[in-house]
């Protein structure tokens, strides 16, 4: 009872989400306990709940996703507002039209809620400046995926309880990762210590100003981290040679199953996906008993829910005053 | 604020309620009492308790948050932000009688809305309404099956009740 007067005292006042940078702890606290709420909805004989009925919500994807965008868009049906899907291929930014010009016109047709992945940093805020719905920001450039953040700690603290004094390697291509970002945020304002792990070359420049700690291999933070996250080598987005070979780069930062067996029994291996099995993780490592991979695409959707639903009380409150 | 019931008379009225939910429903179905957050959900487990103890055997216990449910939510005149909290109803409620709880019964709004969570759970032979404090103010086509204390309590009051289990005592004031 306790707890519950305690989250009750605050009071969620955010339009839009852009980033988990400008969260506090507490706010990101109030986002997984709202997630808990939304869990069984998805579990139950009738999988929808009415708090958006007639509302309106834009997939914005000026990138390609699977996973996110299919999850904001159960997410929303769940919630019982209606989806409109936008994909760059078959659209008319392909014929030149902006990004703003793209949400205008959208904006007047009567939507709430802009989910926006684009690859500029900073396209979600751009927007929420410009326009009058909510923006989720669901991915832009290297700066944030908020959701997927929420959904990792989620998944966490599902799991372990809490994130408070908890040891985590973030691995792989940290350069061009928005999850790790995300990640770093949401984890570290939860009391986590966060490790980057990759080679030099697959560093943010600016790493050094960052709440982590970095490593440069693997295998001197493997036995003592009590969460794994591994990210995909994301080959779109590297330009030259930021390491001599895949298996070169497997060699010392892929999670293999000798290297697992001097982790933590109860280590929690993570995955944003989409996964490349036998680069940056073994088959048996990802299907194996410390994989919470899936469940972190299962929470994603709690998650996503609560965050759709606290976006458009804030605006409707935002109505009032 | 004046106390209208006291620790003795609220445990009368639950000890009432009991044996009328137990006179009222054929032996042979399954009874389960499902309260609504937050006050609902002491009393739905005080219920179930005398219940199992008089019936000599297990009553389920529930509870159901009713927030997304509310008609309220995206209306000027709502409420500051409810909190979204866990439903948790550990059982199938298809077929049974499901006694549903909740302190005060005012306008007929939060039992209209737990009507709606409950039949997205599955379908309940039949629900059945019983409150602590059967306010007059209704303004919905909704009753109680079984109410406790009838207040005519002023538009502009508030009936408060405080239970042992999130109170510190059991209490009911009108201010």
């Amino acid at each position: 009872m306790a707890l519950i007067r305690k989250s009750r005292q605050l009071k969620w006042h955010r339009k839009h989400l852009l980033g988990l940078r400008e969260l506090s702890s507490d706010e990101i606290t109030y986002i997984l306990d709202t997630a808990c709420g939304f869990e069984q909805i998805s579990t139950r004989s009738v999988k929808k709940a009415p708090p958006l009925r007639g509302k309106v919500v834009v997939n914005l994807f000026f990138e390609d996703s699977t996973r996110t965008r299919n999850s904001f868009a159960l997410a929303a049906n769940r919630l019982s507002a209606d989806i409109i899907e936008f994909t760059k291929k078959d659209s008319s930014v392909s014929k030149g039209e902006t990004l703003l010009d793209t949400a205008k016109n959208l904006e007047a047709m009567g939507i709430d809620i802009v989910v926006i992945r684009h690859s500029a940093g900073g396209a979600a805020k751009f927007l929420s400046r410009n326009i009058n719905a909510s923006v989720v920001n669901a991915g832009d450039g290297f700066c944030e995926h908020p959701t997927q953040g929420l959904l990792d700690v989620y998944t966490i603290r599902k799991i372990k309880g809490s994130l408070e004094g908890l040891k985590i390697a973030i691995v792989g291509d940290i350069a061009h990762s928005r999850v790790a970002r995300s990640d770093m945020w949401a984890m570290t304002k939860l009391g986590a210590e966060v490790t980057f792990v990759g080679p030099p070359t697959l560093m943010p420049s600016q790493v050094s100003q960052l709440p982590v700690n970095v490593s440069y291999s693997l295998d001197e933070v493997i036995e003592e981290v009590d969460v794994v996250n591994m990210l995909r080598i994301q080959f779109e987005r590297l330009g030259g040679n930021p390491f001599p070979s895949i298996r070169e780069y497997s060699h010392y930062f892929g999670l293999t199953v000798e290297r697992m067996k001097r982790a933590k029994k109860d280590i929690l291996v993570m995955h944003p996906g989409p996964i490349n099995r036998g680069l940056e993780i073994e088959s048996e490592v990802a299907d194996g008993s410390n994989s919470v991979i899936l469940n972190q695409v299962t929470n994603g959707l709690a998650v996503r829910m609560a965050v759709l639903f606290l976006v458009n009380q804030a605006s409707a409150q935002k109505a009032i005053s | 604020m004046k106390v209208i019931l006291n620790s003795k008379q609220i445990e009368r009225i639950l000890m009432d309620l009991t044996s009328r939910i137990i006179s009222d429903t054929p032996k042979d179905l399954d009874i389960a009492v499902i309260g609504i957050r937050s006050r609902g959900e002491v009393l739905a487990q005080r219920l179930s308790k005398s219940l199992s103890g008089k019936l000599g055997r297990d009553i389920p216990c529930g509870t159901l948050d009713i927030t997304l449910y509310r008609d309220d939510l995206n209306s000027p005149h709502g409420v500051a932000q409810p909190q979204v909290r866990t439903t948790e109803i550990g059982f199938d409620v298809d077929d049974k009688i499901i006694v549903l709880v909740d302190d005060v019964l005012y306008t007929g709004r939060s039992a209209r809305a737990a009507m709606d969570a409950l039949i997205d759970l599955g379908r309940p032979r039949a629900i059945r309404l019983a409150v602590l404090v059967n306010r007059s103010g209704r303004e919905f086509p909704i009753q109680a099956d079984y109410a406790g204390f009838q207040s005519d309590a002023a538009p502009d009051s508030l009936v408060q009740v405080n239970l042992i289990e999130s109170d510190g005592k059991d209490e009911v004031t009108i201010g």
